[in-house]
């Protein structure tokens, strides 16, 4: 099993005329935090979107644990291993908790048309399977929220929708978690909470690789093993979180300043 | 283990069950009477009392006591339902009229639940559920006349069939997003009349002659003897209807309570990240139109069979606004809401005759006001439990 989990090769994406992306080229080791950052509208997302199967790439290839993943549909790729949250949280909110995270668990589930109508017996064992894992999952995070599992999510506060983002794209045991802007929209005390929890998941699911998108530095800071800076759609810089921060192009880019 | 199940104690499961039992009882009464009232200061009057009474179960609390016999005891309720209604159709025996409303209350009530699986639940309105029950009703009439098929599978046939027309719909219908889709089916109800208006062979504009339901020996068009009494032809056909709409429901809940029924709830929310957790969204709309057009086919052939002559008119595109009415009235997912919205869309203004002329747009209006003031409907759907009776939290 080779060292190296996630590998782009000169990876583009036009939109029209706008270059969102444009010869990136990064590696993303097994067991690996690494931080994505660049000022708004650089790319972050897009690599992200280009990964999962969104959008197929203008240009260049993506290999996912020794397969080219390059153009796949984002169906394949969340079966080869990849699961994300979203920038602006995603979650079916009139669905409860539960149905939430099951909607990730979607490749375990029995979907036949018999076996939902007529086996109804056997679906129940299989309801009552995946609730015992759906809410130990969630008990990781939060015990009172453990309790609430047939709640909508609609009614739920930010932090604790933004865990259930991260439990839905965990239930499938993937091998590479995306988080897209993890702390937007908290507060100071709930970020750090945030960050907790992303590290306590990274001990429990022994081996996970995550790639985060953050604006917010002091997370960064704390929880990434490298790092990547990304600027009108280039990379411009990595390394370590020290690294980067002392480069001085990555402070122009930040700052404006050409 | 934390997951068990609420042990269902005797003394405390039966107070809910009869109360249930009793509401039942009482709204069966108050249906067999509506049904027969025959001044419109009468139906005015027991339309007044009904809104009244909708009112103080809220405050009575009789709501929470019903849903807890509907949750602890849905199998006996749901029996008890279908007795009442058996029970309602016998009462009326010989009077044509009322029979003949119910029954087509009960038909379109099947149509609805079709359409509350493909819009309800997986988000894709179809504006040609008329056209969809009228391929039923026209496979009935074809059938009936040109085969020696019995009349049941004829039936089977004209879900069949609908199911067919409707994957010519399918491509544009799973291609199309959102609203485009919406208009694809507003086309094909519209073309269909048409087409039906100048084709000969279907009868043109006169429509066509359907033979009746014939099965085991049982003939629905010859009147039913009840102890020396005869009864109206059309309790046959009101006894299939109430089969029919009770098969539905059982379907659709089904589907609802089941992965499925969340595959389609994910596919109606949010098409982007559920194919990023490996839903098969086109799977998902096909399943879901098929699955209610399939009900909505059935439906029609029997409404052919009983009302025994149709013709291009009875399924225009206002009839199919007002299914759509029915699904949007009741609330999009709630089961037993469709219910209630197709007895009070079919029914009201069949009673009420000043309604009758103005009824589009009168629902028209409803409609507009229900989803600017109460969008989830009379009878909001609630958070989706699998098995009613199994609660792991307590
Ligand atoms: N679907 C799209 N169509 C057209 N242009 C797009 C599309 N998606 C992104 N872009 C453009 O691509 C560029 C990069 O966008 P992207 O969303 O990747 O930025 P980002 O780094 O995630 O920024 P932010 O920090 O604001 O989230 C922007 O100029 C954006 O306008
Ligand atoms: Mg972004």
């Amino acid at each position: 099993m080779s060292e190296v989990l996630l590998e782009f090769k000169n990876l583009g994406k036009n939109f029209g005329g706008v270059r969102a992306l444009d010869g990136f080229d990064m590696q993303v080791k097994r067991g690996e935090i690494i931080g994505l950052i660049g000022p708004n509208g650089s790319g972050k997302t897009t690599s992200f979107n280009l990964m999962t199967g969104i959008y197929a790439p203008s240009q260049g290839e993506v290999h996912f644990d020794g397969a080219d993943i390059t153009g796949m549909s984002a169906r394949k790729v969340y079966e080869a291993g990849i699961a994300r949250t979203f920038q602006r949280s995603r979650l079916c909110l009139p669905l409860s908790i539960f149905d939430n995270i099951m909607i990730g668990n979607h490749a375990r589930l029995n979907t036949g048309l018999w076996f939902n109508l007529f086996q109804r017996r056997a679906l129940r064992g299989q309801v009552e399977e995946f609730y015992t894992q759906a809410r130990d999952l969630v008990a990781g995070f939060s015990e009172d929220l453990a309790g609430r599992m047939f709640d909508p999510v609609g009614s739920l506060p930010m932090i604790e929708r933004r865990r259930i983002e991260i439990c839905r794209a965990l239930i499938s045991k993937p091998k590479l978690l995306l988080l897209d802007e993890p702390s937007a929209g908290m507060t100071h005390d709930e970020t750090a909470q945030m960050m907790d929890d992303i590290l306590a998941v990274r001990d429990r699911m022994g081996g996970l690789s995550i790639i985060i998108i953050e604006h917010e530095m002091g997370v960064i800071e704390r929880l990434c093993d490298q790092c990547v800076v990304l600027s009108y759609g280039r990379k411009i810089s990595e390394g370590s979180y020290a690294h980067i921060a002392a480069d001085p192009e990555v402070q122009s880019a930040y700052l404006g300043m050409d | 283990m934390q997951n068990k199940t609420i042990p269902d104690t005797r003394w405390m499961g039966l107070p809910h069950l009869a109360v249930g039992l009793i509401v039942i009882a009482a709204i069966a009464l108050f249906g067999w009477q509506f049904l027969l009232a025959d001044s419109e200061i009468a139906v005015l009057g027991m339309v007044a009392l009904a809104a009244m009474a909708a009112f103080g179960v809220g405050k009575t609390g009789l709501n929470k006591s019903m849903s807890a016999a509907m949750r602890n005891h849905g199998r006996s309720m749901n029996i008890a339902i279908l007795l009442a209604l058996v029970c309602v159709i016998f009462l009326l025996g010989g009077e044509h009229f009322p029979l003949l409303m119910l029954t087509t209350t009960l038909l379109y009530m099947t149509v609805a639940f079709g359409l509350n699986a493909q819009f309800g639940l997986t988000g894709m309105v179809n504006f040609a559920g008329a056209s969809f029950f009228g391929v039923g009703a026209y496979t009935a009439a074809v059938l009936t006349n040109h085969s020696a098929l019995p009349p049941i599978l004829i039936l089977v046939a004209g879900g069949v069939f609908s199911a067919l027309i409707g994957c010519l719909l399918i491509v544009p219908v799973v291609r199309t997003a959102g609203h485009y889709s919406a208009v694809v089916t507003i086309a094909f109800s519209v073309m269909f009349k048409t087409f039906l208006e100048v084709n000969d062979v279907l009868g043109g504009p006169q429509g066509l002659m359907v033979g009746p339901m014939k099965t085991f020996g049982w003939d629905f068009n010859s009147s039913p003897l009840l102890m020396g009494m005869e009864l109206s032809f059309y309790v046959n056909y009101a006894l299939l209807g109430a089969g029919l709409a009770a098969l539905a429901f059982m379907f659709v809940q089904r589907l609802e309570r089941s992965w499925i029924g969340l595959t389609l709830d994910s596919v109606r929310l949010d098409e982007t990240a559920s194919a990023c957790f490996g839903l098969n969204v086109v799977r998902a709309k096909v399943l879901a139109f098929t699955f209610g057009n399939i009900l909505i086919g059935i439906a029609g052939a029997l409404y052919g069979m009983m009302i025994s002559f149709i013709a291009p008119n009875s399924f225009s595109f206002s009839d199919s606004l007002l299914m759509v009415a029915i699904v949007l009235l009741g609330g999009l997912g709630s089961l037993w809401g469709t219910a209630l919205a197709a007895v009070i869309v079919v029914l009201l203004p069949e009673k009420l005759q000043i309604l009758q002329e103005y009824r589009f747009l009168l629902f028209s209006v409803v409609v507009i006001l229900m989803l600017l003031f109460r969008p989830e409907g009379l009878m909001p759907r609630k958070v989706r439990s699998y098995f009613p009776n199994w609660r792991p939290e307590q």
